[in-house]
């Protein structure tokens, strides 16, 4: 240790700012993370421009409303596309209230003791499980364990299996958005005589809502891009009719979702169905951009209308 | 918590409205303040004082059972109010705050409208009357209407920092209390804010009994009627635990303190 009156004492001779070198790591680090972001880019744009490249040709309304055929220059996706909207409103309907209802009891109200810490390991270990495992926990559970609900291996089964599989990610974002809310709020309304729900509710819940939707929709684009775990709870690679919105139609054994279509299509010899998977993918990733799109514009109403 | 008939009766704690009885106050096992024995006064302003970490905003946390909100915070004693024990099972901590309201060291108005501010407080707490002539009284009150009267709706965060304590003394006075605390309600505030909150204090005193931490010597001569000295000394286990040294009118503290390390401490002798 140097004592106090040495250190004072220290004139400028004793420091070594040594600028130019420091501005040469600077420029370095810049360099590479420069770099590190651009070989990202360009991964995509020549991913994005083949895809457009070779799908935006068959890209039309027919392909659109149309089911699978075997040839390739009438088939469609209609079946697929809906199976995948379906999926998503199911998933959401359900991960969503339950997600964001755990997050908030965990964060505001449980109590912070040995159980809520094993909870919450258990959880963040869940967000980082293989999603085929839960296809397989969603055989068993929604396939057979609940079958005379979902009607076995259904696109019901598919959509709960999703739902289950964005849960955690649900959870975290949904506690990690309610912590960054400074405390000094829940102390305010709790000081003028509300309820912890009547404080959370009012002043928590709506600064922490555009985290909680940005969390939410990252976790829906998961799940709208998975395959394994459908395929596990009974999605087909070739289903001529589209599914309904009906307790019969959700349970029907036969579904498909446009990450199979696709999967299915690319794994087929022909050149052509190569071309209208790509078609395929453009849809996808428009009902991709849609989700986040709706999510920023929630967003921004939320921020401007406090 | 029973009716307000119960508590006007025990005619032995009219003077004081609290009564803390050789508390001590924890955070988990770590006892951060001991043997607290205090009096407040009703329709007085108490003024707590110490140096930084001795434990005043913990004590007066608890007056309005807001420590409950930190994990492990416990008290071992007793604090009444009104002669009844706020920390029994016949209190509730929810409608005891609303009776015992606070105003925190950094304004904290909620990032919604002026008018929004205000009505919160009073709609949970089922107010019936007039919102708007609430509204309006609430400001006037903290000395902050003819300030916002032309921007009601516009957010609590975008007016001055004193003008935010001041929304946030104007919210605290709109449900009614009969306490508030105040945790050094003016330190982030320029001279003339403070003097406005001041000033306002005086008037609140008529209605309201206070309760202030403060930092500022002169301001603790300025507005309290009476004064507690806080200090904290090192225990065995290294830690520091703090202490009520002495508790008198504000005169005496300031002007005949009868302990060494309030004496130092008023006169700006302290460590
Ligand atoms: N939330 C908390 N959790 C654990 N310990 C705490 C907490 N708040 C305060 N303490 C401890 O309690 C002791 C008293 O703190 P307190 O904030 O009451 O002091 P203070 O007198 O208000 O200080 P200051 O004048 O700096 O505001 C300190 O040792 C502090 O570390
Ligand atoms: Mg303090």
């Amino acid at each position: 240790m140097v004592s106090p009156q040495k250190s004072a004492k220290s004139n400028s001779g004793d420091y070594q700012p040594q600028l130019q070198k420091r501005y040469k790591i600077d420029r370095a680090f810049q360099i590479i993370s420069w770099m590190a972001t651009l070989s990202g880019i360009v991964v995509l744009a020549v991913l994005v421009t083949g895809i457009l490249i070779q799908g935006i040709p068959n890209l039309s309304f027919d392909f659109l409303v149309s089911p699978p055929s075997r040839k390739p220059e009438q088939a469609g996706i209609w079946p697929a596309f809906l199976g995948s909207i379906i999926l998503l409103i199911i998933t959401a309907a359900v991960s969503i209230p339950i997600g964001v209802g755990t997050g908030i009891f965990l964060q505001e109200f449980a109590k912070d003791n040995k159980i809520a810490q094993v909870i919450e390991i258990n959880i963040s270990n869940l967000a980082a499980v293989p999603s085929i495992i839960y296809g397989l926990l969603g055989l068993f559970a929604f396939g057979r364990l609940f079958g005379f609900i979902t009607g076995g291996r259904s696109i019901l089964s598919g959509g709960l299996t999703l739902a289950l599989l964005i849960l955690p990610v649900i959870i975290v974002a949904t506690r990690e958005a309610l912590k960054s809310v400074p405390d000094s709020i829940r102390m305010a309304g709790m000081a003028l005589g509300a309820t912890r729900w009547q404080t959370v509710r009012t002043h928590v819940l709506p600064l922490a809502i555009p985290g909680i939707m940005t969390g939410t929709i990252l976790a829906l684009s998961r799940a709208i891009g998975e395959t394994a775990p459908i395929i596990v709870v009974g999605a087909a690679a070739f289903v001529p009719f589209a599914p309904t919105l009906t307790i019969e139609g959700l349970q029907e054994p036969a579904f498909t979702a446009l990450p199979i279509q696709i999967f299915n299509w690319v794994s087929r010899p022909q050149e052509e169905f190569h071309a209208i998977a790509a078609s395929a993918i453009i849809v996808l990733m428009i009902v991709l951009l849609v989700m986040n799109a709706t999510a920023i514009f929630v967003r921004n109403r939320f921020q401007s209308s406090r | 918590m029973q009716s307000e008939q119960s508590f006007a009766s025990t005619a032995t704690e009219q003077q004081s409205i609290f009564r803390v009885d050789n508390t001590d106050y924890y955070y988990g096992a770590f006892k951060a303040v001991r043997g607290v024995n205090l009096e407040i006064p009703v329709n007085k302003i108490t003024a707590f004082i110490g140096p930084s970490g001795c434990g005043k905003s913990t004590v007066l946390r608890c007056f309005n059972r807001l420590n409950d909100l930190i994990s492990g915070a416990h008290i071992d004693g007793r604090i009444t109010f009104h002669g009844e024990d706020i920390y029994s099972k016949g209190v509730d901590p929810t409608e005891l705050r609303r009776r015992v309201g606070m105003v925190f060291q950094k304004p904290n108005p909620f990032p919604k409208s002026i008018y929004d501010n205000i009505a919160f407080g009073a709609r949970i707490n089922g107010y019936q009357g007039d919102m708007d002539e609430l509204v309006e009284r609430s400001l006037r009150g903290a000395a902050l209407w003819d300030e916002v009267k032309d921007k009601l709706k516009e957010s609590g965060l975008s007016i001055s920092g004193g003008q935010q304590q001041r929304l946030c003394i104007a919210r605290a006075i709109a449900i009614a209390p009969e306490v508030i605390l105040m945790d050094e309600p003016c330190s982030a505030l320029d001279p003339i804010s403070t003097l406005k909150i001041e000033e306002l204090m005086h008037q609140l005193k008529e209605n309201y009994t206070i309760i202030i931490v403060t930092h500022n010597m002169q301001q603790a001569t300025r507005v309290s009627d009476k004064t507690a000295f806080y200090n904290a000394e090192a225990t065995d286990s290294g830690s520091k635990v703090g202490y009520l040294v002495e508790y008198d009118a504000t005169e005496n503290i300031f002007k005949h303190p009868q302990n060494e390390a309030t004496r130092d401490y008023v006169s700006g002798r302290f460590g």
